[in-house]
């Protein structure tokens, strides 16, 4: 069998192997129960609470929780843009790089703490190690911040007619570090050992082969994109992300980063299984997850694999696919699986450009953003999930003649409310942007002539992917965009904003009202919600959601792209 | 009141097509979101037909775009009329209800005649045989023999006294015999029947939650393809297609749930028409909904689950004690006993008490102290009675109770048989058995409702052992036994506490609180008023098996909402495909590969797209109307079944229609 | 507002040492095992030494060629050609390396150029070649080189990289690794 196709069967099996166990000690983490390594890590968190004055024991109801993670993110926020804003003069900084301005270091401050990571400066030119160490940190914490919220709403969802749903810094802080950090440790051991750079010395030079002098950028690279790619933030430490052969070296380094991108979004699924005690609530979600996303993956590979039928239509031959924008380490299977990966889970780490992959291809990729819950990011694609879970919930209970209800819980007009406004953001965000890019083009030409890289339907592509990848806090982009302007910096970096907070307050809002409902015990009339059938409810509903809002823009640009290819 | 109205009768469909026009008001369509949004649409269209008019050459042929104008105001007439034609039959039924209510003659206490309608609470006014009553009242003086078929269609007269639970009258009921003096207990227009016709007529329809819920997600789903049309344009701009305004709108109309935005309220007004159809009349649609909802079921043993009262079955004398002399003080003991087990004593002997000659009997009535009744003559004392009561009797007389007598009533009650032991002169002569008869097809109906996961409790007021034995026999699942009035208010509130809705059904002045407390009271018509103020809908049959009925209206209801909002969201599909690549053909030939239904031209594609949107609207409204058929399969296979049809079928009906209607329309243009 | 803002500026700056000092001082000590000490894969050959994973501009007919960059090589700025698939300034460019490459190789027919040795790859650093692009380049190199054509075969066959346990990836070549190999044969 094609060694390419054995090595994604091999990352996908490997991933789901190791995500269950994960999920469930996930579970004892967030429910405090006991695990073995609670010698090593209950010091370490006392001590965190110790110094940062935390009560762990005092209980938070649902605002809260929200009034918490807001502040925290407020703080990070600050730092992050003073920092990135005075990079110049502060220490680490060994290749003399500048500060950012105002508006990129912006979106760079609101793009990290978001957990989105898009970025529109190049790592290695535009940052001093102190930069990207900081942009680490916030790597850390976004990711624990989703997990910790994603960690309340498993709460309330058990919860019966209750106010109190745990202390959020205990939470942030124990999946910060019983989780993230030694995840990260290992990760980062495997990456040092296959040649990824870890040091704070400046660029190197060297005396290529052939003669010429050439410069490599090195830095704190393993620590950094261990934790990129676990947290399902994405930002490259350099420019092209793990294309670079510092970033993911070999064909074993891309295995562990693919399998990094996926391995807590598929195992917070299963921690909601230990958490609920409800496994087979925990399976239908993930097989609803899994098909959306296989749905997405195969086509892409085969697109890629089959190669780009403007080339062929040149007389080339492409028996490895498309190769523009991809590394001939990991093949143009694993380039479009990790594509898809990274699109599905809001990652945004990338191993091959995007912006290169054939047209299809593309659109797949965009739908995994507009879908933004197959799988989706560390503990906010469940949340997002959540959304189409209730909606999928209203529609069915009405379907089988009962008053909707989810885990035992009426869904009424309040929660229906939310859940509306939450799903309507996705499509609002990344059509009006796109509307409005198109509509500046057009109206100023000149002022926009470096926005795009490429003409017609892909050009249009580039930008529709650009609010995409923000409004999913995805990362990802079609680089060939040119970013780096007050537009797109503050207009990316408002809809990253509203894309992560809005609906993290949606669900948390809606379970905990949930929660302080009465519990109605289930019956024969009751709507299961563990069964394929609701599995296929929800799976319809997605589409539905996702796919009606998009069809359009879709097909005015990746769409037409592909017919327009092979129509010639 | 029981003759069917069928679905579409001239006089209703007229009156129902000057209504859709009326309701085309802004003030009106506005509750309606979607259609609303709609209504916007086609005035558009009609401004570009008028800009057309004054030289406009952007926007297309005048025809085709007042053909589109045309077909959003028909979209509009035909949800319109959904509606008007589900209000125009639940105003027919209540028509039919209003005619017993016609102003009848009320005569007062002083002698004044004066016309029903200037009754008001408090009133008192007297009826004799013959009679019309004039407005619901409370008996306070006098028994009459009724006659409610006009209500109830039922042809038996029925008895109605002052004191107790039978003291209800309803306004338009006939008096066959005796007097009456009643007091007027409604306020005029405020009987339940006057309700009823105010909410079918829809002029105090209030939305219940789930619709309000389901407008939320409808007005959201429309409020999505507000932004995918709006910014289409700047899209299309840069894909330099040109796209006109009626392409525009018709995209609009067609994606948003139309459909199911233009049935919804017609669906609720359905609802309790269908429910005035079981004779059942609602307080509000709210109740019907939460009949769907129901999880425990409360009934009374006697008349819902047993016919009538208890019969006696067997004569067991005591030992030494001949079956005849048994029989003979039997029969003494209950010839005066007119309740329906003394009745059926005096059946099971077979003996005319008449012929036994019996000198100053004096007769014992059963008190709730002594539980006991009887006769006493000459020198002999013949007591009936529960078995502890006459044990007490005997001991206290210095006589023992004895065990074959104690077994045996053990033996009897523990076979779901009243035992009644009959003693003389304080001494146990023997034990009659009472048993109780199951109605025929009960179980079947109470596997239903389990099967629809419903809880059925049976109250009753045997012993423990008895009701374990008809709970048993006629396959309920729990009981409740020597139930006293407060003893299903706690079941109710215990049910409630542990999330549970409840539905009780009641007559009498004490089921009072419970119905109120219950989430469905349904109060019989013939109970008290206190009743019939309690509960949330009153049956006018008095058929204490109605309630599976509501509960399957209830369900019904919710289901068609769910399954036509799901169909009409399904249809989406198919109307992106066709609507899609007649938009983008022009600028971008290459999607012309979009067009799978090979649809003639982009103006025949968009209107065959916009026809097809319309026309499923009147077609649906038999549906809408008639319900979604419950089963009772459980709830997975129900969305299974539900979402095959409706989603499934959603999916797949309208690409068959929208090329079936562009074939007929490419002929034309 | 003090009970709020206080512990999330505590716990910020607790979060900000552990995660930002102690984690990477842990991955800078572990790397102490690595190779190079973690400052990157070097090969060394002839005195100098060379960054294993750093792709390298060949384009002298002497050696084989490595792929297009769209940024030479520049292992400081590193990046891709973001072209998109039916870009028609994108297709002239693939057009006129395949003339170049025709020019160069005059004995390679149209169909058999593999499509990496005309396209530019993501990082701009690829240090790879496929095999069927090492070996389109045989017949060029045997000339220039003057040796025999299995010679440079059983080269790019001893240098072909498998796929990882011979069962999971693509195979390979390194480029620079194979031309180093190529400056030994004589």
């Amino acid at each position: 069998m094609n060694t390419e196709i054995l090595g994604l069967m091999l990352m996908y099996g490997l991933v789901v192997a190791l995500a269950i166990p994960l999920g469930h000690y996930l579970g004892k983490v967030f429910n405090q129960e006991k695990t073995q390594l609670d010698v090593l890590f209950n010091p370490l968190d006392n001590l965190f609470y110790k110094l940062s004055g935390i009560d762990p024991a005092k209980e938070m109801n649902w605002k809260q929780h929200l009034t918490a993670l807001l502040t925290i993110n407020i703080v990070w926020f600050v730092i992050s843009i003073f920092i990135l804003m005075n990079m110049a003069w502060l220490p680490f900084n060994p290749d003399g790089n500048p500060s950012m301005s105002a508006d990129l270091a912006f979106n760079t401050s609101v793009s990290f703490v978001t957990n989105t990571n898009l970025q529109h400066y190049s790592g290695e030119g535009a940052l001093s190690y102190l930069g990207q160490l900081v942009l680490m940190l916030w790597q850390f914490i976004s990711a624990a911040t989703g997990m910790a919220i994603c960690a309340v709403v498993f709460r309330a969802m058990k919860a019966q007619s209750t106010e109190t749903l745990g202390n959020y810094y205990v939470l942030l802080v124990r999946s910060g570090t019983r989780v993230l950090f030694p995840i990260s440790l290992l990760i980062a051991t495997i990456l040092v050992l296959n040649g990824t750079p870890i040091t704070l010395e400046g660029k190197d030079t060297m005396l290529t082969l052939q003669g010429d002098t050439v410069q490599v950028s090195r830095g704190p690279v393993a620590a950094f994109v261990a934790i990129k790619q676990l947290g399902t933030n994405g930002g490259g430490f350099y420019g092209p992300n793990s294309t670079h052969p510092f970033e993911n070296p070999n064909y074993l380094t891309n295995i562990t980063e693919t399998m990094a991108i996926f391995l807590l979004p598929i195992a917070m699924v299963f921690a909601m299984g230990h958490v609920l005690r409800r496994r087979k609530l925990a399976w239908m979600v993930f097989g609803v997850m899994t098909v959306g996303f296989l749905l997405l993956c195969l086509p892409a590979v085969v697109f890629e694999m089959q190669g780009n039928p403007a080339i062929t239509q040149m007389g080339l031959a492409q028996p490895l696919g498309s190769y523009e924008g991809k590394e001939i380490r990991f093949g143009a299977a694993a380039s479009a699986y990790w594509a898809v990966n990274t699109t599905c889970t809001s990652n945004g780490s990338v191993n091959a450009m995007h912006d290169s992959m054939t047209p299809l291809t593309g659109m797949f990729l965009m739908l995994g953003m507009m879908i933004n819950c197959l799988y989706g990011g560390v503990g906010v694609g469940f949340l997002n999930f959540y959304i189409f879970i209730i909606l999928a919930v209203f529609i069915s209970g009405l379907m089988v003649g009962r008053t909707p209800a989810f885990l035992g819980k009426k869904i009424e007009a309040r929660e229906m409310k939310i859940a509306m406004i939450i799903a309507l953001l996705h499509p609002l965000f990344i059509l009006v942007g796109t509307a409005l890019a198109s509509h500046l083009l057009l109206t100023f030409p000149e002022a926009c002539a470096n926005w795009l890289s490429n003409p017609g339907y892909h050009g249009f592509s580039q930008m529709l992917y650009e609010f995409c990848s923000s409004s999913a806090n995805n990362g990802s982009g079609f680089e060939g965009l040119g970013d780096n302007t007050p537009f797109w910096n503050i207009g990316c970096g408002l809809v990253m904003l509203l894309a992560r907070y809005l609906p993290i307050i949606g669900p948390v809002a809606i379970a905990g009202i949930l929660a302080r409902k009465k519990y109605i015990p289930e019956s024969a009339g009751t709507l299961q919600t563990d069964t394929s059938t609701f599995g296929l409810m929800v799976f319809a509903v997605i589409l539905i959601v996702a796919g009606m809002a998009f069809f359009p823009v879709l097909t005015l640009g990746p769409v037409a792209e592909y017919f327009s290819i092979i129509q010639k | 009141m029981n003759d069917k109205i069928s679905l579409f009768q001239k006089d209703l469909l007229r009156e129902a097509f000057w209504q859709s026009f009326y309701k085309l008001q802004p003030a009106k369509m506005v509750r309606n979101p979607v259609m609303f949004t709609v209504e916007i649409g086609t005035l558009v269209m009609l401004g570009v037909c008028l800009w057309i008019l004054t030289g406009n050459q952007s926007q297309g042929s005048l025809g085709y775009n007042f053909f589109i104008f045309i077909i959003l105001f028909l979209t509009l007439l035909f949800a319109n009329f959904a509606e008007a034609i589900a209000e125009a039959r639940g105003k027919a039924q209540a028509n039919s209800l209003r005619k017993t209510r016609a102003t009848t003659p009320a005569r007062l206490q002083n002698g004044e005649i004066i016309p029903s309608s200037q009754l008001k609470k408090g009133d008192i006014f007297i009826c004799q045989a013959g009679d019309i009553i004039p407005s619901d009242g409370e008996i306070i003086e006098g028994l009459a023999s009724i006659d409610e078929s006009a209500i109830t269609g039922e042809s038996a007269p029925v008895i109605r006294e002052a004191g107790g639970d039978k003291s209800s009258v309803t306004g338009g009921t006939k008096v066959l015999s005796d007097k009456i003096i009643v007091q007027v207990t409604i306020e005029p227009g405020e009987s339940f029947l006057d309700k009823m016709i105010a909410l079918v007529e829809g002029s105090s329809r209030q939305k219940t939650p789930n619709e309000i819920a389901l407008t939320i997600l409808l007005a959201g789903f429309t409020l999505v393809f507000i932004i995918v049309t709006v910014t289409l344009k700047p899209f299309a701009d840069y894909a330099q297609v040109p796209i006109s305004i009626a392409a525009f709108i018709s995209l609009f109309v067609c994606l948003i749930p139309t459909t199911i935005g233009g049935l919804l309220s017609a669906i609720g007004i359905a609802g309790m028409d269908r429910a005035l159809r079981a004779n059942v009349i609602t307080k509000s649609g709210k109740a019907v909904e939460t009949a769907g909802d129901i999880d425990v079921l409360l009934l009374d043993k006697t008349g819902t689950i047993t016919i009538g009262n208890r019969k006696a079955t067997h004569f067991y004398p005591a030992q030494g004690i001949e079956l005849q002399d048994f029989i003979r003080s039997v029969v003494l003991s209950s010839m005066a006993d007119e309740t329906p087990e003394g009745k059926s004593i005096l059946e099971l002997a077979n003996v005319n008490p008449a012929s036994l000659s019996v000198q100053n009997p004096r007769f014992i009535k059963f008190t709730a102290e002594t539980r006991s009744s009887g006769i006493d003559y000459a020198n002999r004392r013949i007591r009936k009675g529960a078995a502890d009561a006459i044990k007490t009797l005997c001991e206290k007389a210095g006589h023992s109770f004895p065990a074959e007598i104690a077994n045996k009533v053990r033996e009897i009650a523990s076979n779901g048989g009243t035992p009644l032991v009959v003693a003389e002169n304080e001494k146990v002569i023997g034990v009659i058995e009472l048993q109780d008869i199951i109605k025929p097809g009960i179980q079947e109906r109470f596997e239903r409702l389990r099967r629809m996961g419903i809880k059925t409790v049976m109250v009753t007021g045997d012993n423990p052992l008895t009701a374990q034995y008809i709970a048993a026999r006629a396959g309920v699942d729990d009981f409740i036994a020597e139930a006293k009035p407060e003893d299903k208010m706690q079941y109710i509130k215990k049910e409630q506490a542990e999330g549970r809705l409840v539905a009780m059904m009641g007559d009498g002045t004490n089921d009072a609180p419970a119905l109120a407390q219950a989430d469905v009271g349904v109060a019989m018509n013939s109970g008290t008023q206190a009743a019939k103020e309690a509960g949330n809908m009153v049956d006018l049959d008095n058929d204490p098996t109605k309630l599976i009925e509501v509960v399957e209206i209830g369900k019904q209801l919710l289901m068609t909402r769910g399954t036509l909002t799901t169909f009409s969201i399904a249809n989406d599909i198919a109307k992106y495909f066709a609507i899609l690549p007649a938009l983008f053909m022009v600028g971008i030939p290459s999607l012309q590969s979009l067009n799978i239904m090979q649809l003639s031209t982009p103006e025949s594609a968009i209107l065959s797209a916009v026809i097809f949107n319309a026309i499923i609207i009147p077609l649906l409204i038999p549906l809408a109307l008639k319900g979604v058929t419950y089963q009772p399969i459980g709830a997975s296979a129900l969305l299974r079944r539900n979402l095959l049809i409706y989603g499934l079928g959603g999916v797949l009906v309208p690409f068959i229609g929208i090329k079936m209607i562009d074939v007929l329309v490419s002929f034309f243009i | 507002m003090k009970t709020i803002l206080f512990p999330a500026i505590r716990l910020t700056l607790v979060c900000l040492f552990f995660f930002m000092g102690v984690y990477p001082a842990i991955v800078l000590g572990l790397a102490q095992w690595a190779p190079n000490q973690g400052k990157g894969h070097l090969i060394r050959q002839d005195g100098k030494s060379y960054y294993a994973n750093i792709g390298q501009s060949f384009t002298e007919d002497q050696y084989f060629y490595s792929r297009p960059s769209a940024v030479a090589y520049n292992a400081a700025g590193a990046g891709g050609s973001n072209q998109g698939p039916s870009n028609p300034a994108y297709l002239a460019t693939l057009q006129a390396r395949v003339d170049t490459f025709l020019a160069h190789n005059p004995a390679v027919k149209l169909h058999e150029i593999p499509a990496d040795l005309i396209t530019a790859s993501g990082s701009g650093l690829d240090p790879d070649i496929s095999v069927a692009a090492a070996k389109v380049q045989v017949n060029r190199i045997a000339k220039i080189r003057q040796v025999s054509e299995v010679t440079l075969y059983q080269l790019i066959a001893q240098q072909t990289k498998k796929p990882l346990l011979g069962l999971f990836g693509p195979a390979k070549v390194n480029v620079l690794q194979l031309n180093l190999a190529l400056d030994k044969l004589k």
